[in-house]
This record gives structure tokens, sequence and C-alpha cells, in this order.
């Protein structure tokens, strides 16, 4: 069974992102980049279903500029076999991403597709979904446990109220909450087996994908602030100022 | 200018998150309709007919969209959506699931989450776990949007008169089957739409010690939450965790203990209208956004404030 596994490269989570002062967008000079926390947990996952015998190869895609290509040999240090990149210049939206994405399954195959639910930079939490309704297939959204069965998987998905459990089948969509694995750290002669392992790199033509623009960012600005309120002394303070200063009890 | 609602309901009754929806839809003029998409879900219907505002109510009851599965309602949405110019979901587990899918299908891309209506085509939207918010504008003829439900102040759930219509198109994709759903079980309000709520972070120490929570939450009638914290560490299950991964709730009031505030919980609480923060380090950065810091043992101050309210 093959999977692909896609990541995306994004700010650091530890990273504080701010609007630049003219509003034009946020600030990203010198800040460290790293590969998406729920795309890791994808790359982990695969790597899991490789280790018990269920896949047998794993493909990583990133599509981005040519910088992301970083982001797909840590993927290949957690133990993806090979890489593809997708070049593409600038900030491709999801649905761009998702035909992208779509012309490499077309070409690769997988039987199971694992994702990020969402990127931490634009928390849009669309390319999984926009990629099952392009190639058609069924989604298992905000994965906390994953079964593969015969010819289908079995999905545990975070849902509002609790969890739901669904039965897709193969090939399918999964994307990753956070709860579905940890991730390992890459060990060092992993991350130097991870520079020989084979990487390629096709461009939206080689794919028949003209990317476009959907929705633009017009500008960027801080929220609103909330201004800190007050110390009380003890909890009779606090009822006190609850029920006659805020009302709310 | 027409817009389409995806309701969210669970056949039964009609969710309040339907209700801010509507409240979005509202501000981008013209005729509102909603969509209640399930099975045996007339009671539903009914029941969106209700709100004030809205023009038609479509009822498309079918054993496919039961439960909601992405694969066959996105494909219902995406065919009723040609009569439409704006085609809105709040943004829940299941609006998340679906919408994408229905903007693919019909070849635009998705506003998520909008906190507001600029104009017809430019909406708000927070980015980078709401450290940024960004103004986004389409160019896409038909919008798909998903809408934040604390955002926006909900419609009345009564009122309205709207007719009902009953819409026979059946998709099944035939990818995806309801297996089950484990669903937590609790007189409790739920989390999302409680004016009150309390929740328990790391400095619980254990899953035990939420009950201290509870004798306050039964008394305010509060929701019980949890930072991602305490939850990661098995505390409590997944559905309590509020913050940006989570839910994210505006209650009236919102009681913080033992939660230290990291960015990612602060963005799913601090439109709460008066945030309590209970924590025995001064300089947790929660304070920061409380309206009323306490700084003390958590398992001194609970007992208290219980007998004190």
């Amino acid at each position: 069974m093959k999977a692909l596994v896609a990541v995306k490269r994004v700010v650091d989570y530890n990273v504080k992102v701010r609007a630049k002062a003219d509003g034009t967008d946020v600030d990203l000079n010198n800040v460290k980049m790293a590969i998406n926390p729920f795309c890791e947990i994808a790359v982990e996952e695969a790597v899991r279903l490789k280790e018990a015998g269920t896949v047998t190869e794993i493909v990583a895609v990133s599509v981005g500029e040519s910088s992301c290509q970083e982001q797909i040999r840590t993927a290949l240090a957690l133990g993806a076999d090979r890489g593809v990149h997708v070049e593409v210049e600038g900030r491709p939206e999801p649905l761009a991403i998702a035909k992208l994405l779509k012309g490499v399954v077309d070409q690769e195959s997988p039987d199971l597709v694992i994702m990020g639910k969402q990127s931490i930079d634009g928390d849009n939490n669309q390319t999984g979904q926009m990629l099952g309704a392009l190639t058609g297939m069924g989604q298992g959204t905000f994965a906390s446990e994953v079964k593969i069965g015969e010819g289908a998987v079995e999905v545990i998905r975070e849902v509002d109220g609790g969890l739901q459990t669904v039965s897709l089948t193969l090939p399918a969509i999964i994307t990753t909450d956070l709860r579905l694995n940890e991730p390992r750290y890459a060990s060092l002669p992993n991350i130097m087996k991870a520079k020989k392992k084979p990487l390629e790199t096709l461009t939206p033509e080689q794919l028949s994908v003209a990317v476009q623009s959907h929705v633009t960012q017009v500008g960027v600005a801080p929220p609103p602030e909330r201004a800190a309120g007050i110390k009380v002394e003890d909890v009779s303070q606090l009822v006190d100022k609850l029920k006659n200063e805020a009302k709310v009890i | 200018m027409k817009t389409l609602v995806i309701a969210e309901h669970d056949n039964a009754s009609l969710k309040a998150a339907t209700l801010n929806a509507v409240a979005a839809a509202g501000e981008l003029g013209g005729d509102v309709d909603i969509l209640v998409a399930g099975a045996g879900c007339g009671a539903a219907a009914d029941a969106a007919a209700q709100v004030p505002g809205v023009a038609k109510v479509i009822c498309a009851d079918n054993a496919a969209y039961e439960h909601q599965l992405a694969e066959n309602v996105s494909l219902l949405v995406a065919e009723l959506g040609a009569d439409y110019d704006n085609l809105l979901a709040p943004s829940t587990a299941n609006g998340k699931n679906i919408m994408p899918r229905v903007a693919a299908l019909l070849d635009v891309g998705q506003i998520s989450d909008i906190l507001s209506v600029e104009s017809a085509d430019t909406f708000t939207r927070p980015i980078y776990a709401g450290n940024v918010i960004a103004t986004v504008q389409s160019a896409d003829p038909k919008k798909v949007i998903t809408v934040r439900t604390t955002a926006f102040d909900a419609v009345p759930a009564e009122g309205g008169s709207a007719t009902v219509e009953a819409c026979s198109a059946a998709h099944d994709a035939g990818v995806s089957q309801f297996i089950r759903e484990e669903v937590a079980v609790s007189d409790r309000p739920e989390l999302t739409s409680a004016s009150v709520v309390i929740s328990g972070g790391r400095g619980m120490q254990n899953g035990d010690n939420f009950s201290l929570l509870e004798g306050i939450a039964d008394k305010l009638n509060a929701a019980i939450g949890a930072s991602r914290a305490a939850v990661d560490a098995g505390f409590v299950p997944n559905d309590y965790q509020v913050g940006q991964t989570g839910k994210i709730v505006a209650p009236d009031l919102y009681i913080a203990v033992g939660i230290s505030g990291a960015i990612q919980h602060l963005a799913g609480m601090k439109d709460s209208k008066v945030i309590v923060a209970i924590n025995k380090d001064e300089d947790a950065p929660i304070f920061q956004v409380a309206d009323y810091g306490l700084v003390a043992d958590l398992f001194e101050a609970l007992p208290e404030l219980e007998a004190a309210i």
C-alpha cells in the first residue's frame, strides 16, 4: 500500500507572528520556518503504518518555493521514502494546492493520502477536503485514530460533541488532528540518510494545473487589544465584583 | 443577492450555531434561505422556518444525509448552490468538513472563519492562531464562506414564518459510511452556547480534580472546558478543549482555573465578555486578558468560591 503525505513549510509554531506596522502583510523577516505541526503528525502516522507493515512506500509531497525542499527532507528523515516538490512561487491558495496535489495523486495513485487538518499560518482548514472533492475520494477529517481494513479505512474523527467513526473506501484522504499521535524526532543518522533519498521536482505545467488566485489579502491588522483588568485580593472580593460590578452572576 | 445557510442540526432540532450564521448572512443583504439536509429532519426544518428574516427553508430529507457525511452533502449543496450568490455555514466540525468540498466542486475559493462582513466581497478572518486579523477580498462570483459563530450575535430562534420546501435530490457518493458516534452525555449546557464557562488547565494536576469545578458549574449553570495542556495530559476528553484547535467560545463569563494562557488557548476564549483568571503564578499571561485576576492556590480558592456563590 502506498501513502502520499503532504507537508507544508510554515513559520515555526513558537514564533509569535505580528502584522507589519503598515498593515500590508505579516512580518516574516528572519523568522524560523518549520514543518507544519499537523503535517508532522501526518508523516508520523504514515511511518507508523509502514512500521506496522500496512504501508510499503511513503511519498512526501510539498507545494511551494524551492525552500520547502527543507521540509520534504524533514519528512524523509522521519521515514518517508522519497519526495516530490511541486515548485510554485508566492503563496498558492488551498484550491490551487489541492489541484496540484490531485495532479500528484493521478501520477502516484496512492491508496492513502494523509495530510494536516490545517496549516498554522493561514488556518484555512480546506486543502484535504478540496482534494477529496477533486479526486472523488472519501475524507476522514480531524482524525484521532486510523485503522486500515480490507479495501477500507476506519477513521475516528474529533467532532463537536465527541467522536465520530466513519468507514471510507480506499483510496481515501485523512486529515490529522492533534491527538492522532506524537511525532518522533529525526535521528542524526536518519537526517544524513534523508539527504540521499530521491526528490523529484515538478512544475504546475507538468501537472496541467493553472495556479489561480481566488481570494486576495487586502491588509492585516493586530487583533483588538483586550485591556487587562484588576487583581482581586481574595475570593470574596471576586464574588462581590462579579455580582455588583460585572453583574454576571 | 441570495444566500443559502447550511443548517447545523441533529435532525430533531436546530443548533444555535445556525442562528449565528444567519446573522452573518443578514449582513450580506438580500434573501436568506436555509438548507436542512438530514434524514427524518422535518422537525429541524420546521424550527428553521421559525427563524426571523428567512425566506425559505429547503428540507432535503434522505438517508444519505443522516449523518452529514461530507461526500454526500457537498454534492447536494453544490447542486443547490447554482441558484445562490453565497453559501454560508457555521464554522463547526460539520461546516469545516463540508464547505471546502463544496467550494472545490464549484471551482471557487473558500473564505474560512469570517469575523466580519466588510462588503459583499470583503471579509475579515483570523490567521496565525488569531494573532493577526486579515482582510480578504474574494474574486469569485459565488462565495463559499464559513462563519466564526462567536463573532456574530445570534438572530432570535423564533418569530419568523418561512415556507418549507422539500428537496428530493439524492446524492450518495458511495465512498463513506457512518459507523458510530460517541457523544458525551452531559446535563450541563453545551460549551459553545453556555453563558458561563469554567475551564481547567494543567494546574488542575489530574482529571479527578476537575470535580472541584463541577460544584461551581452546577451553581452557575456553566459548561466545563479545558486547555489543550489538560486535554493532552489526559485529564479530560478532547471535546472539552477550548482554543484555536478546539472550541471557540464567547460566554458572558469565562473562568480560567490553573490555565497559564497560551496563545492557542486565548484564541479560543478572549472574546468572552468577562474573564476571570485564578492562577498561583502571578506572571501567567492569562492575567493580561483577565478582567478579574486572583493570584491564589486553586485548591483553596475553588472550594471558597463554590461556598460564596
